[in-house]
């Protein structure tokens, strides 16, 4: 009997940490306010190193029960739902992505944030967050990872809308939460869906129960509509076609949140959740395809925007869009593995590039337009590093950590349906393309921000003056450099299949209905170097276009017209978006549920009630006319009724 | 021997004329009047049941309401002077704002 | 047979008077057939025995009562009384609710009084008897309204009474 890893410690100690600096720091000083923050994210850093450590002697997937929760009905159809943790080898990946690299951005933040207002509010939030991430992770039932699912969405619309002063960060927010909570309508079917046909919510006893059913080939049976509805959720959260619409829009906030909600942890939370789930979608290959078709779509819709973009923060929030697309063809294809490798690496290089990208923000005073920025390599040579250190793993590069875990699921898509892999490889191209751009137009070339530099910056960062670009303090340095020998060191734990071995238990060899075949090492060798060549391929189209002849895009966007301003506009979704829905449901709103029933029926009625009172005190204001004789005559008359009935009274 | 309904009859005529004086009539001193006309009509009903019962408390209690309409008349009559010295005028129609 | 003429000779005067007083246009003709009504109240308290509030109604009521009202009629010069447009409830509902009131009461009195009567100085009301109520079991309210009276004068003189006029200005202004 294992003694107890007191599981429940790893969220809790954040949620302490958000507690005292949400409570108390306002009163505390800056360094009491990071002090607090860091301890308590390093430690629950320190207890996932610790749960590490002791992973090869545990009984696995170790449960740990922590409280009772939710006890209803009785007899044959109770529903009992705990607090409980589960620990899987899955479980033990995330736990080390999601605490260490939100350690690593909690210091970085320290430094980025140092001049800005609210920082203990900040580092509030962002404690908070990891407690729900963790939770998440870490739950043992779908009731409690749908808690740690709102939690994330809800440190994340505080965290995008920190400046709420700012109108656009303040809707921004609410746009990310709004259109999460769409997707989490479809997890809450799914939920009850599952409570309804399986009694339980539990993973160990969902999935058992799961394990039993044939797998559904054909048609849409009960497990289809769950792993659907759980796609439908997996979409909101982790802004896949149509519900990616938020994340972008997310850049307003500060840029160590970007990093660690929409690249490295939250928007991951849905693959995740597909790949703890994966037990349904084995025996839903429908719901499979969706999912993979949905992801590679995804992919390559979010790269082509990304590569006409000007803001540096949207490109990354596009590519980010990208890269999880990658990750749900992975998972639709059955290589649930192949995605969370994916998964992890993106963790790495993502959220350096974030990480780097709020560094070269921090160094030209605020500016995020990429179009004033430039040369920036001999200024800040030691962001320089990093971030090509990341450039060229998310462009999928050997031997850095992106080109293993792109290229397994590459693979893996070519053996599921060569279609899937073909749109990758485009996407990936495509990925190199727009990376190198930002690469070059970043730091490449001549610097010209200096004409209009030190312009307004929204963010409260132009107490720089106009200075050069100067480099980063150390605190926000390290990170970088951290993370860097991560996007460097990363994908080897996958080569040689080391990684998809270890979370085999999980995931189960063959188990799943997809037809795939093997492939033959001679085609892998060949696939990989079609990637390799179409990461180089972008790699020059970039250099091409942004250093040698800088006139040339231009030229070419003159003459893609029309379609090129589409891909500017971002192909006009969020205004689609606008017509369709949006304004609809507000004129609805505003019509029917403001003006007809709140106006017209409940105001309605209180100040009817009110007018109802006015009139008949308007009515019964006459008789108090000051006239001696019409109060006589009503003393009569009511004498008169007063005596009759009296003497009624009297005679019955 | 005079049956008692007689008496009261007669009380209630003269209470009812009292009434509608009250109600009919314009100059303040008629309606005070008119006042007077009903406490004498309850008067002689109240000496009529003392006599059919055999109660002097009757007799003693028309003493008493003549006592009493007779401060009420005094100070009635001074409000009404009162009145007068304000408006002008003895018309209760026209005396029916509280604003002077 | 003699008591059913003299009672009904007086109930007659008595109504006369009283439909006079809701006739006349000015209020002296008023006050004088209040007068009348009232002694010829005085006459029926007598029939029936009540001597002592018979002699009371004649020197209090019409005595000092009505002189009060016919002094203030003269004192603030009444004079016939104007057609205003008064008050359409005080007619409309006022008079026939108060009909309807007294002939409920008048109904319901005869009706139960039945054929009871009374005869010629049914209840004598020596001044003794009373007297020797008035100081015994009813000397409470007795003392109580010669207080009544004390603030009724009190009251009638303070609000009678002419209002001060200022001093008049000086010419000193210079």
């Amino acid at each position: 009997m294992t003694p107890s890893l007191h599981l429940w410690l790893i969220p809790a100690l954040p949620l302490l940490g958000a507690a005292i600096n949400g409570f108390f720091g306002r009163r505390f000083s800056r360094q009491a306010v990071s002090g607090v923050a860091l301890t308590f994210a390093g430690a629950a850093f320190l207890m996932a190193l610790y749960v590490a450590a002791r992973f090869s002697s545990l009984e696995l997937p170790y449960t740990e029960f922590l409280a009772h929760w939710i006890r209803s009905g009785s007899g044959p159809h109770i529903f009992v739902a705990e607090f409980e943790f589960y620990l899987d080898q899955l479980t033990l990946v995330m736990l080390l992505v999601v605490t260490g690299v939100g350690f690593l951005i909690h210091i970085y933040s320290v430094g980025y944030m140092w001049e800005e207002g609210g920082f203990y509010r900040f580092f509030a939030y962002l404690n908070l967050f990891m407690f729900f991430m963790l939770t998440l992770v870490l739950a043992g039932n779908y009731l409690q990872m749908f808690i740690g699912w709102e939690g994330v969405g809800l440190a994340s619309y505080l965290l995008i809308g920190f400046w709420f002063t700012k109108d656009s960060a303040a809707s921004a927010g609410k746009k990310a939460f709004i259109v999460n909570r769409i997707g989490d309508f479809g997890f809450l079917i799914a939920l009850f869906l599952l409570i309804k046909h399986f009694g339980s919510l539990n993973f160990a006893q969902v999935f058992t129960s799961v394990s039993q059913l044939p797998g559904e080939m054909a048609g849409f049976g009960l497990l289809t509509s769950i792993g659907l509805l759980l796609m439908v959720g997996a979409a909101g959260k982790s802004a896949q076609i149509p519900l990616y619409v938020w994340l972008p829009d997310a850049m307003e906030g500060p840029t160590p949140v970007s990093a660690l909600i929409h690249a490295a942890t939250m928007v991951t939370a849905g693959v995740y959740m597909v790949a703890r789930s994966h037990v349904i979608f084995d025996r839903a290959p429908n719901a499979l395809t969706v999912v993979a078709i949905i992801g590679t779509l995804t992919a390559l819709f979010a790269a082509t925007i990304g590569i006409a973009q000007t803001d540096i923060k949207k490109v990354l929030a596009y590519s980010t869009v990208s890269q999880l697309g990658y990750m749900f063809m992975a998972c639709g294809v059955a290589a649930y593995s192949a995605g969370i490798f994916h998964l992890m690496t993106h963790a790495f290089f993502k959220g350096l590039l974030f990480l780097g990208a709020g560094s070269v923000i921090h160094a030209v005073g605020g500016e995020q337009d990429m179009r004033k920025m430039g040369g920036l390599k001999q200024y800040i040579p030691i962001t320089f590093i990093t971030m090509s250190v990341a450039t060229l793993a998310i462009a999928g590069i050997w031997p850095f950590a992106g080109f293993f875990s792109k290229d397994e699921i590459l693979a893996r898509a070519y053996e599921a349906n060569p279609a899937y892999w073909f749109i990758g490889v485009t996407t990936a191209f495509i990925t190199s393309f727009y990376m190198f751009r930002l690469w070059f137009m970043t730091f490449w070339g001549d610097y010209r921000g200096r004409d209009s530099a030190g312009h307004a910056d929204p963010h409260g960062h132009g107490g720089h003056g106009h200075g050069d670009p100067h480099e980063s303090p150390m605190v926000m340095l390290v990170p970088l450099m951290i993370l860097a020998v991560l996007s460097f060191v990363g994908g080897w734990v996958g080569i040689g299949g080391r990684f998809e071995h270890f979370l085999a238990p999980v995931f189960g060899e063959g188990a799943s209905t997809v037809a795939t075949e093997a492939l033959s090492h001679g085609t892998e060798l060949a696939l990989m170097a079609i990637s390799l060549g179409a990461a180089g391929l972008g790699w020059y189209l970039a250099y091409l276009l942004y250093l040698k002849r800088p006139e040339l895009p231009q030229k070419m966007a003159d003459m893609l017209g029309g379609l090129y301003q589409a891909v500017v506009n971002k192909y006009y979704i969020d205004e689609i978006y606008a017509t369709l829905f949006v304004k609809p449901l507000v004129d609805g709103s505003t019509r029917i549920l403001w003006h007809g029933v709140d106006q017209g029926v409940i105001d309605a009625a209180v100040n009817d009630a009110a007018d109802g009172a006015r009139h008949v005190s308007d009515a019964a204001r006459h008789m108090q006319s000051g006239n001696l004789r019409s109060y006589a005559g009503w003393l009569a008359a009511g004498g008169a009724v007063v005596i009759a009935y009296m003497i009624w009274m009297g005679v019955r | 021997m005079v049956p008692i309904s007689y008496y009261l009859i007669l009380s209630g005529i003269l209470f009812a004329c009292g009434v509608i004086g009250f109600l009919i009539k314009r100059n303040i001193i008629t309606i005070f009047m008119s006042i007077e006309l009903m406490l004498n009509g309850v008067n002689l009903s109240f000496v009529a049941f003392a006599a059919q019962w055999g109660h002097l408390s009757g007799q003693i209690f028309v003493f008493f309401v003549m006592v009493v309409a007779a401060a009420e008349t005094a100070v009635g009559l001074a409000i009404i002077i009162a009145v007068f010295r304000t408006r002008e005028t003895l018309n209760v129609d026209q005396v029916n704002l509280l604003k002077l | 047979m003699l008591h059913l003429v003299l009672f009904l000779v007086f109930a007659a005067i008595c109504v006369a008077g009283a439909v006079n007083l809701l006739v006349q246009k000015h209020p002296i003709s008023s006050a004088l057939s209040l007068v009348v009504v009232m002694a010829s109240l005085a006459v029926e308290y007598l029939l029936l025995g009540a001597e002592f509030v018979a002699a009371v109604q004649v020197i209090v009521y019409a005595g000092a009562v009505m002189v009060l009202f016919v002094f203030v009629i003269m004192l603030l010069n009444a004079g016939e009384e104007e057609t205003t447009k008064g008050s359409r409830v005080a007619l409309v509902l006022g008079v026939p609710g108060a009909l309807a009131g007294g002939l409920l009461v008048a109904w319901v009195l005869i009706r139960h009084s039945g054929d009871k009567a009374v005869s010629l100085g049914a209840l004598p009301g020596y001044p003794k008897t009373i007297g020797w109520l008035l100081f015994h079991e009813f000397l409470l309210p007795f003392e109580v309204t010669s207080i009544l009276i004390l603030i009724a004068i009190l009251g009638a003189v303070f609000l009678a009474a002419k209002p001060e006029t200022p001093p008049a200005p000086t010419g000193r202004k210079g």
